[in-house]
């Protein structure tokens, strides 16, 4: 009987979920690790979604970059948690809407308090560039970054800035006293320019 | 010289570095997993090759997508052909892009900046 009124209660959680998901027209959403078949198998449907719709090539091209460097920058980036076994390394949320006017990707992730600073710091700095300015220092970084150990070349959020042309929007909760979840959106407009 | 022959999938470039028929290209998507060891035997070769180099050298990239990870071995292979122009070899980037994709095109253009070797810009 107990275990009756669970099922139903979930199944209509899932309802909602749904009618949620509908309203903010989220056509992908993932939670987990994060990994490089994970990225294929994504911007692959997303893909085959697009030009399904007859989506202009620029912006398919442009979605695609946004995000294959999303989902790098968690699997390459997202802390090692060792505390909390819910929050390991690589994992997160995934999520890519469809607006009439926009696409929008948008990952979270966990990150330790410590690393708040860098990020916004780092986010600030390429949001208040014009495009020049991201062009030199992408080069500069390309130049003179070094791969990490991951694979990251340091470049994910000025390709992302340069290639929606729009400023990265995020926010940081607090998760507990020294980690917090680090969201981030990049929106890619749909008309052709 | 030992030919090398990479087939191209969704995530991979095809590669060919044929010494013999004069053909070194680099064509496709590249999003490797592990960029670093996917562009290993490239950088490994073009070193073998510059040693005893065809008298002419074109090099083609035929991208359609690389990410940021590429982008930063794209430029190592660049700048290995810069060392051998600057050694006084004849060396030609031949940077072919969709006409319809600017992106595409302005990469081109700020690897010609970067790198100082001949590089011409073909539009597809």
């Amino acid at each position: 009987m107990d275990n009756k009124k669970d099922v139903k209660g979930f199944l209509e959680f899932v309802y909602e979920f749904y009618k949620s998901m509908k309203a903010h027209e989220i056509t992908l959403v993932y939670e987990g690790e994060i990994t490089h078949q994970i990225t294929k198998a994504f911007t692959s449907l997303t893909e085959s979604n697009m030009s399904k719709e007859d989506e202009p090539n620029s912006v398919q091209r442009k979605v695609f970059h946004v995000m294959v460097e999303c989902l790098q920058n968690i699997s390459k980036h997202a802390d090692d948690f060792t505390s909390n076994d819910y929050l390991f390394s690589g994992r997160g949320i995934f999520l890519v809407s469809k607006g009439e006017n926009e696409y929008s990707v948008t990952t979270g992730n966990a990150v330790e308090n410590d690393k708040i600073e860098y990020l916004t710091e780092l986010l600030e700095n390429i949001n208040r560039m014009d495009k020049e300015e991201l062009k030199e220092l992408y080069k500069r970084q390309m130049k003179e970054g070094r791969l990490s150990e991951k694979g990251g070349a340091g470049l994910g959020f000025i390709d992302i800035k340069r290639k929606t042309n729009k400023e990265l929007e995020y926010h940081f909760l607090p998760i507990s006293d020294d980690t917090s979840f680090f969201l981030l959106t990049s929106t890619i407009s749909r008309s052709d320019i | 010289m030992e030919t090398i022959k990479i087939q191209g999938t969704e995530d991979t470039p095809k590669i060919i570095l044929d010494s013999e028929n004069e053909i070194l290209e680099i064509s496709g998507r590249s999003l490797p997993e592990d960029v670093s060891s996917f562009y290993e035997p490239v950088l490994n070769w073009l070193n073998e090759y510059s040693e005893n180099p065809n008298k002419k050298t074109i090099f083609n990239f035929k991208l359609t997508y690389f990410n940021t990870a590429s982008s930063k071995l794209l430029l190592d292979i660049l700048m290995k052909l810069e060392e051998m122009h600057e050694k006084g070899q004849d060396v030609l980037i031949r940077w072919h892009f969709p006409e319809d994709d600017e992106d595409m095109a302005e990469a081109g253009e700020e690897y010609a900046d970067i790198v100082d070797v001949p590089f011409e810009q073909v539009a597809y």
